[in-house]
């Protein structure tokens, strides 16, 4: 799975995180400023680690003693990203198959109309993202990062734009996601119940550090309060 | 009916071929340099950037004998090209284009560039992580998204080398059926005596043409941005 130990100075701040992740989902869990979104970004290709090492099983993504840096479109990572970023001038259904297309990969309905029914977004197929509801929106995000048949899928704080009636709405897909597709995902946030009911494993981040991995017991810590 | 006369009609179809030609050969580059000024950084940008907009303000007669210096026979690139690849520039059509072209070039930067930048650059780093290289996220993401801009630069450069006068006659002076463009003609009908019908007659069709292709570009940039929010 996904080993991680890499070093990134930004400005005044410092992050330096190293950890392995299991099958299932990996929870990121950190207040803001920890260093969340530096480390999907790097573990993505879209930000360069000053040093270090990430690699998904065999496949070597970035090794700095060996120069080995595969560019973002190399990487083959599903990234979801808080605000969907769906191609505004592309359809539903092509911005679901971009992915698809752009890997080189051979059209495969059968697997379409899977993730399209796992994700109920079969009426919304021949609409333009424009038209489509903040909870709308990021499920086509989902479909799009898995018909790219990912090695990891990463979500950075999927829920963190919407409100608490669309974050209920979504999060029974994530769950099927994480029982059904078997694709290994880490999943970044600061909110402890989201992660509660969907973390398998969790590595907490404070100030650019690893404070602690373990189990969802990792989460109990921090805010208490807050349901979904 | 206007009542054209044989020699007009040629002014006419010279200054759409060269209009046409100019704005379609300019268009890859200005592409090209609106995508470098809007995403990259380097060395020289200002430089460039100034460079880009120079026959904008420069008078055109200095712009047109800067590329009788450069592009005529004995011009070092003019050389060049005769030479290499047969491609004459001085007191031919061509060279009306090219004039037409290095005028309209500002024209047809700018708006595609602007458009560039108001292109929200997470798009395309989203469409890298979905396995488009540079080349196809350019082609998929940025491209599409920045149409409006594109029929803007294209209308405003194919106006202006339409309407090119100062530049082109510097460096191809005004010969009939090879460099004489309407405003070309227009200037010689307006030279000579009883010339002032004819001068009228292509007035009008300039002014014709230039509105046609003013509310194409309305009408085209209209359906892109429909493209967008429709549906």
């Amino acid at each position: 799975m996904l080993a991680l130990d890499v070093e990134k100075r930004l400005g005044d701040f410092f992050l330096s995180a190293r950890f392995q992740t299991g099958s299932g989902v990996t929870a990121v869990f950190g207040p803001s400023g920890a260093g969340k979104t530096t480390l999907t970004n790097m573990i993505s290709g879209l930000v360069t680690p000053d040093r270090g090492r990430i690699a998904i099983d065999e496949t070597v993504l970035f090794e700095s003693a060996r120069r080995i840096n595969l560019p973002p479109h190399r990487r083959r990572i599903g990234y979801i990203f808080q605000e969907g970023r769906l191609f505004p001038h592309l359809s539903v259904r092509h911005n679901l198959d971009y992915g698809r297309a752009m890997c080189g990969l051979p059209p495969d309905l059968a697997q379409m109309a899977r993730i399209i029914g796992l994700l109920d977004i079969g009426n919304l197929i021949d609409r333009r993202p424009g038209k489509l509801s903040g909870g709308e929106r990021q499920r086509v995000a989902i479909g799009r990062a898995l018909l790219m048949r990912p090695r990891l899928l990463l979500l950075d704080e999927p829920l963190a734009s919407l409100d608490l009636a669309r974050k209920r709405e979504i999060l029974p897909y994530l769950e099927r996601l994480r029982d059904e597709v078997g694709v290994p995902m880490v999943y970044v946030s600061h909110q402890a119940a989201e992660l509660r009911r969907i973390a398998t494993s969790v590595v907490r981040l404070a100030a650019g550090r690893v404070e602690a991995v373990g189990g969802t017991e990792l989460l109990d810590a921090a805010d208490a309060d807050a349901v979904l | 009916m206007l009542d054209l006369s044989p020699d007009e009609w040629i002014a006419i179809r010279l200054s759409l071929r060269i209009a046409i030609v100019a704005t379609l050969v300019a268009l890859p580059f200005g592409i090209a340099m609106a995508w470098l000024l809007a995403r990259k950084s380097f060395w020289g940008k200002t430089l460039l950037d100034g460079l880009v907009h120079l026959p904008l303000v420069l008078p055109p007669v200095v712009t047109g004998y800067l590329l009788l210096i450069w592009f005529g026979q004995r011009g070092p690139i003019g050389a060049f090209l005769a030479d290499h690849l047969g491609i004459v520039f001085s007191f031919r059509w061509t060279g009306a284009a090219l004039a037409c072209g290095v005028m309209g070039f500002p024209l047809l930067v700018r708006p595609i560039r602007l458009a560039i930048e108001a292109i929200d650059a997470r798009l395309e780093e989203a469409a890298a992580t979905l396995g488009a290289n540079r080349v196809w996220v350019f082609l998929t993401v940025t491209l599409p998204l920045a149409v409006p801009g594109l029929v803007a630069g294209i209308v405003l450069c194919f106006a202006k080398a339409l309407g090119e006068f100062g530049a082109t006659i510097t460096f191809v002076a005004n010969i009939p059926g090879e460099t004489r463009t309407i405003s070309s003609a227009i200037y010689t009908f307006t030279q000579v005596p009883g010339g002032d019908a004819a001068a009228g007659r292509l007035v009008l069709v300039a002014i014709a043409i230039s509105l046609a292709a003013l509310v194409a570009a309305e009408w085209l940039s209209r359906r892109a941005g429909m493209r967008f929010h429709g549906e």
